[in-house]
């Protein structure tokens, strides 16, 4: 990873100019050709190769441990009798999560009109659909009979039984179908125009046949484009309160039982919160390398990323904020078992993974407050790195705490994870990183024609300076070179 | 600038299709395409590599009708969520008869929660109005697009394949009503741009769809169909054979079997625990023979125990108790004449056996403890009660029984005397 003396600053905020989004004096055909540059070259770096055999070898050790979970029963879990919920559903919620830092890069910054997200927002939903596939997977395996998880969707079952519709879990499957359907509609439609460019510039038949299948025929036509954008934005508005809605619904999984520790009104907010600030967290995880290897920094800027910093300073301050707000009502609350839970958590016997937790997701990110954390790429990484660290051990304090001490003190267990718990999560790693790796490798990493809006050549009215102006000439074009 | 580019290898085959001009600048692109509006062509468009600001107006586009194609859509979702959860969840078999099974709602009681209620539904609903809009959003983007289209002429040009790149174009349809070759060609020269490039309309194209894709697809998608048929036919068709069993679900357990030496279950070769020494079973604890079993010293008792005191009241839980269980075979009046024998005999039920009225000879001579023993555990053919009504509605049903038979058996002195005269 570089080292910050060969990053352009563009960081800095001065009244009446605007930092440029896109540095390197890139117009439109070296932006593209940058842009490109991951899926046309013939052979991705070294560290790509190595970064995928990785995956691989982790996403066969999750098919093999699914495997022997189908085999054996979730018993080869670490699973007890009070603690009924362990991994699947802390990995479930934890790679929800991840999700929606996506959404709201391509969504909600969308609707706030904010121009740096157009860098970033590709990946970040390519992002949120492989962790969402990720999340899905576990409440499917938690189940133990995983060939009748169908019954999880409104058919009836043999008895002519119903799925219960006032129940959260259900809630659940439509919240999470919906939201993995919309983001990878979202994700799809803002990709077509950057996959004809792909088909556009492919110098091979079968590559050009492919891209051109995906791609359905697009021609940048101006009609076309004026329904594109008002498609998108309306998208942007329906995923908006959808991203909420997710974790909101994921919250109601334990905010709607009647556990203490889980049946409070603050989840739901304060899931959300914990969300974006995951999410962003791991956004930041896959950019440093993702621009290191494939020569992008000049359009994921260090002013990009030390946006994201702010966000996760913000949102994680919110999430110290609830931490302590939920032990501020434990006691005022006057609810004896509500504060025996939470007195348990922090010096019970996973006190362990609550100050784990404190440490990661609450102090690690006030290194934010300053700027030259924010812009110095080790503290960064290792800052997300800990975030990423301290969101999984989120979930695991509020699925393990409640569950392992419940109401009945002889039936008390302490929650150990077998070494399958810990394979499959390491599997699910391999997955996510493979699709990543993927993407990174054969689609457009870079939404190259929503780049293209935010530079300053792109303004029709607006005169270009004579220094940023086109420097080649549109008679001096010959096909053919480009053919060759 | 100077007419239609001749060398261009598209140009010796083919219909002419449109002329397509090249801008350097959106800014050109945006002024050219306001001089094409006001000469009055209608199929023409422009092609640039992203959304150019300020274009529609240029080109006089209309705004689009998708976001009331969205509304649309959602609203349908979002009726169409609540309908769901009502139809399945609130609704039974019995509300809409006739209905084949899989359509029917189930209205089953979750934790005494109403059957129906909006506020549990809301998550549900919200989810299928945005689902259904976000479709109406893609899929009508696309239909108003008329995408997906493999192929259109422009991908016969060279130089188009720079529109999703860096380049803006003009392209006026050769189906326009004011199109004219010679005409149209110096009008478009003169926009600033390149020389118009004329677009023939060529079969083989090198972005047309292979020859053959065509057919394998369809091959493919009609192999498809071969699984679900003969499944669905497997479903309605008979078979000697037994049905094949991939997924136990338990089915087949490990289990002890009667005449089996030693269960492996245990290690003494038993199948259940025995009872640990000095523990009593839960509701084992029953000493008290007269109350929980009807007999004194393995005697029937004649008396009724101390734990229950015979007053109106008890006897009336004795009547209530006995409407309820015992009423539908022995009848209300206990003669043996309930609906359940009724059926029976309507029915002509091969070895019916009558209950017995309770008003004969020897059941009026019955101990109680004989009739709560019968009401306990059954007697002869009729099935036991015990584990239905507890022992203290057993006596009192004893109770009623013995003031039922005393109804029967009682002469005028036995009326109180007010009412004496009613009976005369
Ligand atoms: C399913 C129908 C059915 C129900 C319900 C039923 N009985 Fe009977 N009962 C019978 C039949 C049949 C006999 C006669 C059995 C025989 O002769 O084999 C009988 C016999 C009796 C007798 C006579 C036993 C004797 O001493 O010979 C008594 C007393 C009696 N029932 C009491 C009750 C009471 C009290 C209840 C309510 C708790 C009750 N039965 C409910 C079917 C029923």
């Amino acid at each position: 990873m570089a080292s910050v003396p060969n990053e352009i600053d563009n960081t800095w905020n001065r009244p009446g100019e605007r930092a440029p989004l896109i540095t390197g004096g890139h117009d439109f055909t070296s932006l593209t050709d940058v842009a490109c540059g991951p899926a046309e070259t013939y052979r991705p770096p070294r560290a790509w190769y190595i970064a995928f055999t990785i995956s691989v070898v982790l996403l066969a050790i999750l098919g093999a441990s699914i495997g022997y979970l189908i085999i054996n029963g979730v018993g080869v879990w670490g699973v007890n009798n009070p603690t009924g919920w362990g991994f699947a559903i802390i990995n479930f919620v934890f790679w929800v999560g991840i999700g929606h830092a996506g959404t709201l890069i391509s969504a909600i910054l969308f609707l706030f009109r904010q121009k740096w997200r157009t860098s970033i927002n590709r990946f970040a939903e390519a992002m949120t659909i492989f962790a969402v596939m990720c999340a899905g997977i576990f409440p499917g395996i938690h189940v133990g009979r995983i060939w009748v998880t169908y019954w999880m969707g409104p058919l009836p079952n043999q008895m002519a039984m119903w799925p219960n519709f006032r129940s959260p879990l259900l809630w659940d499957v439509f919240a999470v179908g919906t939201y993995a359907t919309v983001s990878l509609l979202f994700w799809y439609v803002g990709m077509i125009p950057d996959l004809a460019t792909f088909r556009d510039r492919s110098k091979n038949k079968i590559r050009r046949f492919i891209y051109g299948l995906f791609a359905m025929g697009w021609t940048g036509s101006s009609r076309h484009w004026h329904r594109f954008e008002r498609a998108y934005l309306i998208l942007a508005a329906l995923a908006t309160p959808l991203v909420l809605s997710v974790h909101s619904v994921v919250s109601f999984d334990f905010a709607v039982s009647q556990l203490p520790g889980w049946h409070t009104t603050i989840f739901p907010p304060y899931f959300v919160a914990g969300a974006i600030f995951g999410g962003f967290a791991m956004v930041v995880t896959l950019a440093l390398p993702a621009r290191e290897m494939f020569g992008l920094k000049n359009i994921i800027t260090l002013r990009h990323l030390e946006n994201c910093c702010k966000i996760i300073l913000l949102t994680g301050t919110i999430v110290g904020y609830a931490y302590l707000m939920e032990f501020f009502i434990s006691w005022y609350g006057g609810n004896q078992y509500e504060s025996f839970i939470f007195r348990a958590r922090a010096l019970g016997p996973y006190a362990w993974a609550y100050w784990t937790m404190i440490t990661c997701n609450v102090l690690a990110p006030q290194l934010f407050w300053f700027k030259w954390c924010r812009t110095n790429l080790w503290v960064m990484f290792i800052v997300v790195m800990m975030v990423n660290v301290g969101m999984w051990f989120e979930r695991f304090v509020i699925v393990v705490t409640s569950l392992s001490q419940d109401f009945l003190p002889s039936s008390w267990h302490y929650y150990v994870p077998t070494a399958i718990d810990w394979l499959t999560l390491a599997g699910s790693f391999g997955l996510f990183f493979t699709m990543f790796l993927l993407f990174c490798r054969f689609l457009p990493m870079v939404a190259m024609a929503e780049v293209k809006t935010v530079m300053p050549h792109a303004d029709a009215h607006a005169h270009v300076p004579a220094s940023r102006s086109f420097d080649y000439n549109p008679d001096d074009f010959e096909p053919e070179q480009e053919q060759k | 600038m100077s007419g239609v580019k001749t060398d261009s290898p598209n140009a010796t085959a083919g219909r002419l299709e449109g002329l397509l001009v090249e801008f350097d600048s959106p800014t050109a692109l945006v002024a050219a395409a306001e001089q094409i509006r006001d000469a009055g062509y209608r199929r023409w468009d422009t092609h640039t590599p992203f959304p150019v600001h300020g274009i529609d107006e240029a080109m006089g586009i209309r705004p689009t009708r998708l976001p009331f194609i969205v509304f649309l859509l959602g609203f349908i979702g979002c009726i169409g969520g609540l309908v769901l959860q009502w139809w399945t969840n609130a609704t039974g078999a019995s509300d809409f008869p006739g209905l084949p099974t899989f359509l029917q709602g189930y209205n089953y009681l979750i934790s005494g929660k109403p059957e129906f209620s909006l506020p549990a539904n809301i998550p549900v609903i919200f989810e299928t109005t945005v689902l259904l809009a976000a479709f109406a959003a893609v899929f009508g983007m696309l239909a108003m697009n008329n995408l997906p289209k493999h192929h259109t002429a422009l991908f016969a040009s060279e130089r188009f394949r720079r529109v999703t790149t860096d380049r803006f174009f003009v392209y006026v349809d050769a189906a326009d009503a004011k199109f004219d070759e010679g005409q149209t060609t110096s009008f478009l020269g003169g926009l600033g741009g390149s020389q118009p490039e004329a677009i023939h309309d060529i079969a083989s194209s090198p972005s047309a769809l292979p020859g053959g894709l065509k057919v394998s697809t369809l091959i493919l998608i009609s192999l498809l169909f071969i699984p679900p048929l003969v499944i669905a036919r497997a479903r309605v068709a008979k078979s000697n054979e037994p049905r094949i069993h991939i997924i136990q679900d338990m089915d087949n357990q490990e289990r002890f079997k009667a005449q089996q030496a030693a269960s492996a279950f245990f290690a003494d070769g038993r199948a259940s625990r025995p009872q640990p020494e000095g523990t009593v079973a839960r509701g084992d604890l029953r000493f008290d023979t007269h109350y929980y079993e009807g007999k004194i010293g393995g005697e029937y008792a004649t008396t009724y125990p101390e734990q229950v005191t015979i007053n109106e009241q008890f006897i009336r839980r004795g009547q209530e108790r006995f409407n309820v269980y015992c009423a539908p075979c022995h009848g209300l009046g206990g003669a043996g004449n309930g609906t359940v024998n009724a059926t029976a005999l309507r029915l002509e039920t091969a070895g019916w056996i009558a209950p017995t009225s309770l008003h004969d000879q020897l059941a009026r001579s019955r101990p109680l403890g004989h009739i709560y023993n019968s009401i306990s555990n059954g007697i002869r053919s009729m099935p036991p009660y015990g584990d239905q009504i507890s022992p203290t509605d057993r006596w009192a049903i004893v109770s009623y029984i013995r003031a039922l038979q005393f109804s029967q058996q009682a002469d005028l002195d036995d009326v109180p005397p007010e009412v004496r005269p009613e009976l005369r």
